[in-house]
């Protein structure tokens, strides 16, 4: 099992945003899904350690996040957020500070094809791009640190159809090259039935139901 | 360049006629700064005339351990002021005491370890309070620019963190910024003097009848200095008051909204 949860709850601040939440997410393709504001994005970020529950246990391949140094994990555990937030410079540059945590050099023409983005980006300035070219730049920054698994938070939610369907089709694609696991947070139902085989329905910080996504997601 | 000169109480009274134009400014436009005025006319003349006489207890006993009382004195008082400017900075004052306590220690060990004052009360004292009250102003501007941006940037930041950076490699472009914001102060009135403005040291020498020339050094050797201490004091402030930002995980305390 790639990721279990037991008994997890988490606050933000005085807000409790998972309560006693328990679930299991294999390798391959998962989603999280469930409305705004259930949790999933918490429960995203407690999986590389952007943040400890009060209580219950995240356990990564069987053993505790804890026990994992957070910085090794969250290179083994890469993590997109929703909103694109690049280092001020050309994407290239943040390809090169990404590699470099682990002193390695990028190979931007590789990542930015495996993101959907062709080499001329490169030099692009990153603060120019639009929101879409931004998230696309993000995954390729993330996959510079050569992840296991990559977390996707909402990687859709800013785009337009035909913008969605073009990056759903890179995030295959990718999986397909790279034999990475996933997990993709989303509000749409119909997202979770294309991109995932495994499922994490989500509703007021619980788990209201999760397995193989014909199942929990039939009709 | 020893001088000296006699001020008279009435001439001291004389320049409340500038006072008495700042409160009719005041009044005429509405500005509603009139009590603020006569606040700050009535504190500066308690606490300059409180602090004349314990400057004045210091040089007639001629104790260095004095000299260092009051600077630490003024360095706990910098702090605590300085904290209010810094008030998004979660814990600042141990790191804005300890930049004080550090920038002017250096700054007052430099100088008289390579002879530039005597270790006497009568350089100390005006030297080191100049030193910490320069490094009050820089440490506390940057860390209101350090708080500041840690919040506007804290998506950033985070999205940093999940590639698998230290929080200093993530707060890094913030601190820099941080301590650019308050050196830049100094070193911009610095390039200017003599242009724009004299300086006040200068002026006082100047006032008190010494020669322009031994005026031009001491305000060289003195703004020179606190270039250095605003640095340290900076840089102090900023190393030790982002970390405040971060759990020892690497995790920001206070992550973005989602």
């Amino acid at each position: 099992m790639l990721f279990e949860l037991e008994r997890v709850t988490l606050a933000r601040g005085p807000r409790v945003v998972l309560e006693d939440v328990s679930c299991r997410l294999p390798e391959g393709a998962v989603c999280v899904a469930g409305p705004s504001g259930c949790g999933k994005s918490s429960l995203l970020r407690l999986l590389n350690r952007l943040a400890d529950p009060v209580s219950g246990t995240v356990r990564y391949q069987g053993e505790d996040v804890r026990a994992h140094d957070p910085l090794e994990l969250r290179r083994e555990v890469g993590l997109v957020p929703q909103l694109p937030a690049l280092l001020d410079g050309s994407v290239a540059d943040n390809l090169r500070f990404a590699a470099g945590l682990d002193g390695a050099e990028p190979e931007p023409g590789r990542l930015l094809d495996l993101a959907g983005l062709d080499l001329s980006y490169a030099d692009r300035d990153a603060a120019k791009l639009s929101v879409g070219e931004q998230q696309r730049a993000m995954l390729a920054r993330a996959l510079a640190v050569e992840p296991r698994v990559l977390l996707l938070d909402e990687p859709t939610s800013a785009l337009d159809e035909g913008a969605r369907d073009a990056v759903e089709g890179t995030l295959r694609d990718m999986r397909e090259r790279l034999r990475i696991s996933i997990v993709l947070v989303t509000h749409d139902l119909d997202q979770a039935r294309r991109m995932s085989d495994w499922v994490v329905r989500l509703d007021h910080g619980s788990v209201a139901a999760q397995g193989p996504v014909r199942e929990v997601l039939a009709g | 360049m020893s001088s000296s000169i006699d001020v008279s109480l009435a001439e001291v009274a004389g320049s409340l006629a500038l006072v008495v134009i700042a409160i009719g400014v005041s009044l005429w436009r509405r500005t509603e700064l009139e009590e603020d005025i006569g606040i700050a006319v009535v504190r500066s003349f308690i606490q300059l005339t409180a602090i004349g006489f314990v400057i004045q207890l210091i040089f007639d006993q001629d104790s260095l351990l004095l000299v260092a009382a009051l600077i630490a004195v003024m360095v706990v008082f910098g702090a605590l002021t300085a904290r209010h400017r810094a008030r998004a900075v979660p814990s600042a004052f141990v790191p804005l005491l300890i930049a004080l306590g550090v920038a002017g220690t250096a700054t007052l060990g430099l100088v008289v370890g390579l002879g530039v004052f005597e270790p006497e009360p009568r350089f100390l004292v005006p030297v080191g309070g100049m030193v910490v009250g320069n490094s009050m102003t820089a440490a506390a501007v940057a860390l209101n620019r350090l708080g500041d941006d840690m919040h506007d940037s804290a998506r950033r930041i985070e999205a940093t963190l999940a590639l698998g950076a230290t929080s200093r490699e993530a707060a890094m472009p913030i601190v820099r910024r941080s301590l650019r914001s308050g050196t830049i102060t100094l070193i911009d009135s610095t390039k200017t003097t003599g242009l724009i403005f004299f300086p006040g040291t200068m002026v006082g020498m100047l006032l008190a009848g010494a020669d322009p020339t031994d005026a031009v050094r001491l305000q060289l050797i003195l703004l020179w200095t606190l270039l250095g201490s605003v640095a340290i004091a900076a840089l102090v402030a900023t190393t030790l008051a982002y970390r405040n930002f971060f759990t020892p995980a690497h995790q920001l305390r206070e992550p973005p909204e989602p």
